[in-house]
């Protein structure tokens, strides 16, 4: 799950006395209360329920399980367990937290939920802090799609955490748009258009470029293309030994090769994505694709608003790839590892997942979970009745197995908001870009 | 009877004496019971942190293991000489903080001069002047962003009204670092003036009286008489205003919206206090970071002292 809207907290303290530490000070401050507040929440719990167990969970952002009605349905089943969910509401914030906790062994919650973008470097460098969950009753390896299966198991075998939901992606389009650019509509033919090979995808930009209705673009930004196409490859920023290989890679060269030219091509509405200005041209039909993740159709509903009510549809991307998903994770020091264990594997079970999908939209990491009317039936009416479980059940089957490394969010972010944002939006050559974004990827990983 | 007094005196003498010393031992230590409180929390959440930043900072620390440190001497310190990051945020927190402070300082004292004049509804403009500061930080500048928005922003509209192109204010160096600004001078110029308008209201009325006898004119008066007069006023906010702009963290961090501690994508705005949040949670090295917490410390120190010879020279010239 990827924590869309943006809001932090920030302050500035104005005391003459020993400052320097006011932004470390005020880290461990947060940190302290939002202890307090956990240990807060399991005591009350222990202490209302007579003889009742209380399993915490800690997720970032909205997971929906709570307002799917899971947590409720798993409390009718098992009347002595209570669960607790503590939430944050950016991962920026929680996974720092979640690591001090992780190291000092104190204030976890039973179960904790990880982010795609961190769980190799959780699985890599915390493994032994984190319960093996892959023998654990409950949990079917085999209902898992692989890849994802893949990215919590360690080296030796061991998983530390159940995939949650996953995000295949698509591209979202705007009918109307492509209809007055003289393109197709339909979303079989709009596949067809570029089919295979995001070469074509930037190839049909241009075409619309030629016929484009005033002041629109063919796509929102250049960051998203190269988001899209990137994670259609196998091999990204690592190699198989765990080292960093950006530099050399040739799925990293393609995608930047792509993007920087649909930024060069003037392809792009020069936007940044979760920004309020990205907000704003969804409400203005400003931009006529996105790569979409399942858990983007609802945003791009609320953003883009009644208005935009069936013209926007969703079509196969040229070759899918994920963006976004979590996983639950289960670690040692927790109090109450047994029942988080049997929570976990059933929150994640598929029938847990179709539910979740059908309320929340959050799109299944089981496989098993496809074959589910919830899944196999869905359609999106906001996006021309789509057929959105089979699309994106397709596009998740043809995601990569992919080779990740610890550090490959922090790469990928300064690749997208350093480098290519000085292309897309300062206006800086492709070489310039790419040379920032090595500068601020070899200053954070310390080379 | 007699008898009796006789014996219970020496008694009666020594738990007196005992009350006594009782007595002269809590008046005694008293006060620094009623002022322990402060201590032990600055001990434990101003104190401790300073002195285990400074110890981190001696140290390789990643936050993925922050209970493992490797020994490495001055290492962190040295590094940030070669660190065009951290000169790049140096140089961003002076300029912010002079396009800031400045102009903020020089409203707040002419809007202090004018509210100190006799107005009708006085209180009500005191607590207009004084409600950006009580407006928190992310509201402010999630507006402000809007503001200053590229597309949409009201400023670039205002600007179109005028006939000038639309600026992509956040891309800019200048213009990002003006718009960081303007949230900063917008939320403190009150609290400024308010505290330059309790420092003229404290100034004698006769100095005035004199003044115009001797046929000042108001603005007369107001260069030579009440300028002197906030002198240690004005340093004090100075002081103030500096070490604030030197920690300035919230407003950059929240202009960039979702995307985090980068300070743009140039990192045009990336100020000491953004470098150290980037290098300690989102790059994970905490001994990198603590080394800039000191080094931001140390440069305070430095302001600090400059600020106090400045201080003691106005005070021998006058």
């Amino acid at each position: 799950m990827r924590t869309s809207s943006g809001r932090a907290a920030g302050s500035r303290r104005r005391t003459v006395a020993l400052m320097a530490a006011a932004a470390l000070g005020a880290g461990l401050l947060t940190g302290c209360a939002d202890d307090g507040d956990d240990r807060a929440g399991t005591s009350s719990g222990a202490g209302g329920g007579s003889g009742r167990t209380t399993v915490t969970i800690g997720v970032f952002g909205v997971f929906g399980y709570k307002q799917a009605g899971l947590y409720d349905r798993y409390m009718r089943l098992h009347p002595d367990v209570r669960i607790e969910e503590t939430s944050i509401e950016r991962n920026e914030n929680y996974y720092p937290q979640l690591l001090t906790h992780l190291g000092s062994g104190s204030g976890l919650a039973d179960i904790q939920a990880v982010e795609v973008a961190n769980i190799n470097e959780v699985t890599t460098t915390q493994a032994d802090k984190f319960i093996d969950l892959s023998k654990a009753k409950g949990v079917e390896k085999n209902s898992f799609i692989p890849w994802k299966w893949a990215q919590s198991t360690t080296k030796d075998g061991r998983t530390i955490g159940l995939g949650t939901d996953i995000g295949p992606m698509a591209i979202c389009y705007r009918k109307d748009l492509f209809r007055r650019a003289g393109l197709p509509t339909d979303r079989k033919e709009v596949a067809r258009l570029w089919a295979g090979d995001w070469q074509k995808y930037l190839d049909t930009g241009k075409r619309y470029m030629k016929r484009a209705p005033g002041g629109t673009a063919f796509v929102d930004s250049a960051a998203g293309v190269y988001n899209a196409a990137v994670s259609s490859s196998a091999q990204r920023y690592y190699d198989t030994d765990g080292t960093p290989v950006y530099q050399d890679s040739p799925a990293v060269r393609e995608a930047w090769r792509i993007a920087t030219a649909a930024a060069k091509g003037k392809l792009t509405a020069r936007l940044q994505q979760f920004q309020k200005t990205w907000d704003q041209a969804y409400a203005n039909g400003r931009f006529a694709t996105v790569s979409c993740p399942p858990w983007m159709l609802g945003y791009i509903k609320e953003k883009a608003g009644a208005e935009a009510e069936d013209q926007w549809d969703v079509a196969a991307a040229p070759r899918p790839g994920n963006w976004g998903g979590s996983f639950l994770t289960v670690p040692r020091a927790g109090r109450h590892t047994d029942e988080a264990v049997k929570l976990a594997a059933w929150l994640t079970a598929p029938e847990q997942q179709a539910t979740l999908f059908e309320k929340q939209g959050s799109f299944p990491s089981s496989r098993a979970a496809y074959e589910l009317p919830q899944v196999a039936d869905a359609r999106h009416p906001y996006f021309g009745d789509a057929p959105i479980g089979a699309l994106f059940s397709k596009a998740a089957e043809g995601v990569p197995t992919q080779v990740l490394g610890p550090k490959d969010s922090l790469i990928h972010q300064n690749i997208t908001d350093v480098g290519l944002l000085q292309v897309d939006q300062q206006g800086k050559s492709p070489d310039e870009g790419w040379k920032a974004a090595v500068r601020s990827i070899d200053n954070a990983l310390d080379r | 009877m007699t008898a009796l007094t006789a014996a219970r005196a020496p008694a009666e003498e020594r738990r007196r004496a005992r009350r006594a010393r009782r007595h002269r031992r809590a008046t005694r230590w008293s006060p620094y019971a009623f002022i322990a409180p402060f201590f032990l929390f600055f001990a434990a959440f101003g104190l401790f942190p300073l002195l285990y930043t400074g110890w981190a900072s001696l140290h390789r620390v990643e936050l993925t293991d922050p209970t493992h440190m490797e020994w490495a001497g001055l290492h962190n310190y040295s590094r940030l000489w070669d660190d065009e990051f951290f000169w790049n945020a140096l140089r961003n927190t002076f300029t912010i903080g002079v396009i800031s402070t400045v102009p903020q300082l020089l409203m707040a004292l002419g809007l202090a001069h004018l509210l100190n004049y006799r107005l009708r509804g006085s209180m009500f403009f005191r607590v207009a002047i004084l409600t950006p500061y009580a407006t928190s930080v992310a509201a402010a500048t999630l507006v402000f962003v809007l503001l200053f928005g590229r597309d949409y922003g009201m400023v670039n509209w205002a600007l179109g009204l005028l006939g000038f192109d639309g600026i992509d204010w956040q891309n800019g160096t200048w213009t990002s670092q003006l718009a960081v600004s303007t949230i900063v001078i917008w939320r403190w110029t009150g609290y400024n003036a308010l505290i330059y308008l309790a420092a003229m209201q404290a100034v004698p009325g006769d100095l005035y009286e004199s003044a115009a006898l001797d046929g000042a004119s108001r603005r007369q008066q107001f260069r030579h008489v009440t300028i002197p007069s906030l002198r240690p006023t004005i340093l004090f906010t100075v002081v103030v205003s500096t070490i604030g702009a030197t920690q300035l963290f919230g407003e950059p961090l929240l202009f960039n919206g979702s995307a985090g501690a980068t300070g743009g994508a140039d990192h045009q705005y990336q100020t000491l206090g953004l470098y150290l949040y980037e290098q300690g949670w989102v790059n994970l090295h905490l001994g990198r970071a603590s080394a800039i917490a000191w080094t931001m410390f140390l440069i305070l120190l430095l302001i600090g002292a400059v600020n106090w010879l400045i201080g003691r020279r106005l005070r021998k010239s006058r």
